[in-house]
């Protein structure tokens, strides 16, 4: 059982509060969509919570997980950027991740079969479309055992067919008691509960 | 530990040799520059061989900051280097491995070219060996030297040319020791000990001094 719970965040970023007081609760078992307008914060409270934009101030506490690591370390981040190498190909990208980050998870070729992109191991990922990238990097979260998965708007770029794959993906993923923090603003095709972030509010 | 360190290692050596990786781009510029200093100095044999260790040295130290702004800036423009501060490897131990692959991929070509293009610059074929040993000796402490600039030059867009400037005087104890050792092992009069054995402690201070640092600009480049 595990549970991320934050008191009081403020998070700022080039001089500007992004958000402040800040207060939420996420237990193992749970996907909680992160909504709010336009530079409201939501990027910037996943890569808070990953450790990548320093804590201005309150606290960010993970009950139940690995003692020896820190949060970042028990996360996945999957942002905007997608942390793949043109030159290098579709199975070379992610051989490398799954063996840096210490894998854990599903072997490569399953993770590439299950989000459809088993055909393009060969291919440099320079050549692949946005949406085939994105898939790719949705691999990364199977190879890689992590209970907490940060995704930025996961569904960027996906046609419906590999939505309804990422739904299936990040239920097993609930199912097994892990976390889910989305920031998106479609739906992500799984029960959810809906943390709202704004400066209005 | 050595499974995510080898796998970086092993991902920016094949980066390098990929197309548009760079790994000659040091040997080609190392090239111009020393084929270009007789036709600038004239066909003085004796100058050219008092000079030549010099000019090698030189061109191995700007061919070497050459490709360097990249280390971290390529892997800070497509999200890598997040994902690198995210995961338990201890990023002094990641820089150290990403200096490494980069010495591998363009300082030890340099090495490997120095005694050919020693014969532009006329110098003595048992010189040969001198130059390529100091340059194998110090070409690492210029990688890892490198590495800090190229670390502060990520949370600057367009650090290049900063990078040059924060680094270009750190690497100059490094280009006079190694200038010294290749001289004192050609025409004496001191002996080659001494000052080779400044440039080996040189290279293995960066080696303790330079991931250490690098990693401490990289965090301080969070925002």
């Amino acid at each position: 059982m595990m549970r991320l719970t934050a008191h009081a965040l403020t998070c700022q970023r080039g001089g500007r509060i992004v958000f402040a007081d800040l207060a939420f609760s996420v237990d193992s078992g749970e996907a909680v969509q992160v909504t709010g307008p336009n530079g409201a914060g939501k990027s910037s409270l996943l890569r808070l919570i990953a450790g990548l934009v320093r804590i201005e101030e309150g606290s960010l506490v993970l009950e139940g997980g690995d003692p020896e690591a820190s949060i970042g370390e028990q996360c996945h981040y999957c942002g905007h950027q997608d942390a793949f190498k043109g030159s290098l190909t579709v199975a070379e990208n992610l051989a490398f991740w799954t063996r840096y980050l210490g894998g854990g998870g599903q072997g490569p070729e399953a993770a590439m079969e299950r989000l459809g992109i088993g055909h393009l191991a060969a291919l440099p990922a320079g050549y692949l479309s946005a949406g085939q990238r994105r898939r790719l990097a949705l691999a990364r979260l199977l190879t890689v055992a992590r209970p907490i998965w940060l995704l930025d708007e996961p569904t960027a770029a996906l046609d419906l067919a590999s939505q309804k794959v990422l739904a299936g993906i990040m239920a097993d993923h609930v199912a097994a008691g892990g976390l889910i923090l989305a920031a998106t603003h479609g739906p992500l095709g799984l029960p959810t509960r809906e943390l709202a972030i704004g400066r209005a509010a | 530990m050595t499974g995510p360190l080898a796998a970086i290692f092993r991902r920016d050596l094949l980066l390098a040799m990929r197309i548009g990786g760079g790994a000659m781009v040091g040997v080609v510029f190392f090239l111009a520059v020393v084929t270009i200093v007789p036709f600038g100095v004239g066909p003085d044999m004796n100058l050219l061989a008092r000079i030549g260790p010099a000019i090698l040295w030189i061109g191995a130290l700007l061919a070497t900051l050459l490709g360097l702004d990249r280390l971290f800036q390529a892997d800070a423009d497509d999200g890598s280097l997040d994902l690198m501060m995210m995961a338990p490897t201890p990023l002094p131990l990641v820089i150290a491995t990403k200096a490494a692959a980069h010495w591998l991929a363009t300082g030890l070509p340099l090495v490997a070219a120095a005694p050919v293009l020693g014969l532009f610059l006329n110098v003595p074929p048992d010189a040969m060996g001198a130059v390529a040993l100091t340059l194998g000796a110090g070409t690492p402490a210029l990688s890892l030297i490198g590495a800090v600039g190229a670390a502060l030059a990520v949370s600057l867009r367009r650090g290049g040319l900063l990078m040059a400037i924060l680094v270009l005087p750190l690497t100059i104890p490094v280009l006079i020791f190694g200038v010294a050792a290749t001289n004192a092992a050609i025409v004496g009069p001191l002996p080659f000990g001494q000052p080779f054995m400044i440039l080996v402690a040189l290279s293995l201070m960066s080696l303790v001094l330079g991931p250490i640092a690098a990693a401490a600009a990289l965090r301080f480049g969070l925002e």
